[in-house]
């Protein structure tokens, strides 16, 4: 089972590949280390929240907030820099995570606690959070000019050569890279999505498993929300307006069954820098931006019937008819 | 969804509640106690509320969502969902457009616009029934992908000047103040009303929702059933895009951008269970009533849209969370 989830990774990493020399065969430029590294910049939000969602749907959940977090914790952060302009940048960072992490209880809990649906949960806070974010901003904007230069240097300030929003995302994947699967932790939300009965058995709490799946998905949120409003400039109701989906699809593309229970750190990261590729290239190789939403589309039911081709190879049919009974 | 079962301890009561007591306790009853209220509140809290013409624009609050909410609302039941429906209007109405622009007439538009309606559903209901696949990913791909083609095909751009005729459906009046939109949703409420509750096919759709292996021992062709959800959900959001392109008069890609929520809301309001299995289309008409009241009530009191979505999704989580809350405080003396 092991051999058969490297290859699905050598595959998506064979797949980034093809469609990197493909589009270096229309653009030469784009292959460059300067312009990968861009890319991998470019991609960072998108690394750090997949690497939440991932979490989530292993429980067998699925967080539809999460851009509505980002947007919401963003706002947040910009509009305390404009009221309090002195506020060091580690502050910040900590009220970014706190926030995330407080919305992402709050889906989690009620998840735990009353049994609500995953997507009823996240569907609901996913308009309620954007809905407080026109509430507190008036539905105004939060300018460039009106942010502190140390606020929005921040992700930009270069670091042994590349930006800190690019070391940020890799902290997150080597943090959850060793959390998956080196911890308890990690485990327990592999156990309880392959088979939450058994979980149960060998005593771990399902839904206390699937709360903190929450929590650490809204953290990520909370984070990429300060470094996306400090990195574009501008904060406003619509920031990241329907990335959610970006973030299922690059789960579902980097082989994160939505059955709960299958998926590795690398493959979410492939699987957004999959989309990332794609984003980056659709300009450069002359084919207009409004392909992307269709594309990506098209990659999430494609990577979904892949998905179900190798659950069926891997022989789980014992389990699955036991799972039907439940 | 945790699936962990505790196990029920069944209490058997000494007298059987009488039909009657079972509709008064009922969610409907419920709901409809709650549109009453709503509505004396909108007629104390606006001057503007009670009039004929204003009641009459209030009911295009709902009208179209509650046409997808009814087929919604069988494959919820049928333990399914589907999250592109928006996206299908989006597709419905750019088609709609491209026939419009060739040149053909009010037939052939509404013609296009249900065609491609059924066709979005079929292409969900095959990848959904065909591959086993989980509706909810395959339905986030494909409210991408239809909206996506739309974008392909409109960019920033729009479709306007359809003929003259096709705005009898948005915008005609059947007879006085009742608008052939709403005259549509009457009749679609009827039809759903009997095909869910007094067919075989119904039947069926309860028990594909309740157990689909138990459904398939006793010789349900699930993924039939299914199939046919997903195409009736497609053809509503096909019969949704035509009202909403003839009453708005034009064609964006972002049409109808977010109502996926706002039908999966109204369905669950209505006392379907998102779970599958259980559920009611009266109890959907009702929902469809107070939400429409909802939002025209907090519209005249100049409340803005994205503050009335919070009051949307309070109600989604609300309507779920607080008889599992009452449950779990019963539970606990």
């Amino acid at each position: 089972m092991n051999a058969l989830l490297k290859s699905r990774e050598s595959i998506l990493v064979g797949a980034i590949l093809a469609l990197l020399v493909l589009i270096s065969t229309r653009f030469a430029g784009f292959v460059t280390p300067a312009n990968l590294a861009a890319v991998f910049n470019d991609t960072s939000p998108l690394i750090i929240l997949a690497l939440g969602q991932m979490v989530v749907i292993l429980t067998r959940c699925i967080d539809l907030s999460v851009a509505a977090n980002l947007a919401l914790t963003g706002m947040v952060c910009a509009m305390l820099n404009v009221a309090v302009p002195g506020l060091p940048i580690p502050v910040i960072l900590l009220i970014a995570l706190a926030m995330g992490a407080l919305m992402g209880t709050l889906n989690g809990l009620m998840v735990w606690k009353l049994d609500i649906p995953p997507i009823v949960v996240t569907l609901g806070t996913m308009t309620i959070y954007r809905g407080i974010i026109f509430l507190i901003s008036d539905g105004k904007w939060v300018n460039a000019h009106e942010m502190s230069p140390a606020f929005t240097a921040f992700p930009r300030a270069s670091l042994l050569g590349l930006p800190v929003l690019s070391w940020m995302a890799i902290i997150v994947i080597a943090v959850m890279a060793v959390v998956m699967s080196r911890t308890t932790l990690g485990r327990s939300f592999y156990a309880v999505g392959g088979n939450p009965h058994a979980a149960v058995y060998t005593g771990i709490n399902v839904g206390k498993a699937q709360f903190r799946a929450f929590v650490i998905s809204g953290t990520l949120a909370g984070l990429a929300g300060y470094l996306w409003v400090a990195r574009y400039a501008v904060a406003y109701v619509d920031i990241a307006g329907g990335f959610e989906l970006d973030v299922v699809a690059a789960c579902v593309i980097g082989g994160i069954s939505i059955a709960g229970g299958i998926g590795t750190v690398g493959g979410a990261v492939l699987g957004a820098l999959f989309l990332g590729v794609i984003k980056n290239a659709l300009p450069v190789v002359d084919i207009s931006p409004f392909w992307q939403l269709a594309i990506s589309g098209a990659a999430i039911i494609i990577a979904v019937v892949f998905n179900a081709r190798a659950d069926r190879t891997k022989g789980r049919v014992i389990l699955k008819s036991a799972e039907h009974a439940q | 969804m945790t699936m962990v079962d505790h196990i029920k301890t069944r209490v058997i009561p000494d007298r059987l509640t009488t039909p009657t007591q079972r509709i008064l306790r009922s969610w409907e009853a419920l709901l409809l106690l709650v549109a009453v209220g709503i509505f004396i509140l909108n007629s104390f809290a606006s001057p503007y509320f009670l009039d004929a013409w204003n009641l009459s624009d209030a009911t295009f609050n709902f009208t179209e969502k509650a046409m997808i909410a009814f087929a919604m609302a069988l494959l919820i039941i049928a333990g399914e969902i589907d999250l592109s429906v928006a996206s299908i209007i989006a597709l419905a109405s750019t088609v709609m457009g491209m026939v419009m622009q060739a040149g053909f007439g009010t037939p052939m538009i509404v013609l296009a616009g249900l065609v491609t309606g059924l066709l979005c559903g079929v292409f969900n209901g095959v990848l959904v029934t065909r591959f086993n696949l989980p509706s909810i990913v395959v339905t986030i791909g494909t409210m991408s992908l239809f909206r996506g083609i739309s974008y392909i095909v409109l960019g920033d751009g729009a479709f306007r000047g359809y003929p003259e005729g096709f705005a009898v459906f948005g915008q005609g009046y059947a007879f006085w103040v009742i608008s052939v939109e709403l005259v549509i949703f009457a009749v679609l409420a009827v039809v759903y009303g009997v095909i869910l509750h007094k067919t075989n096919f119904g039947r069926a759709v309860y028990a594909v929702g309740n157990n689909a292996t138990a459904a398939m021992f006793s010789g349900i062709r699930v993924g039939r059933v299914k199939l046919t959800l997903f195409m009736l959900t497609g053809l509503m959001s096909g019969i949704a895009a035509v009202c909403l392109t003839s009453r708005l008069g034009s064609t964006r890609p972002s049409i109808a951008s977010g109502m996926e929520l706002e039908v999966v809301t109204m369905v669950v309001l209505g006392g379907v269970n998102i779970l599958g299995g259980s559920g009611t289309i009266p109890g959907v008409v009702i929902a469809a009533f107070v939400m429409g009241l909802v939002t025209f009530g907090l519209g005249l009191l100049n409340v803005p849209g994205i503050v009335m979505s919070i009051f949307i999704g309070a109600l989604l989580i609300g309507v779920i969370a607080l008889p599992r809350l009452f449950a779990k405080l019963k539970g606990a003396k």
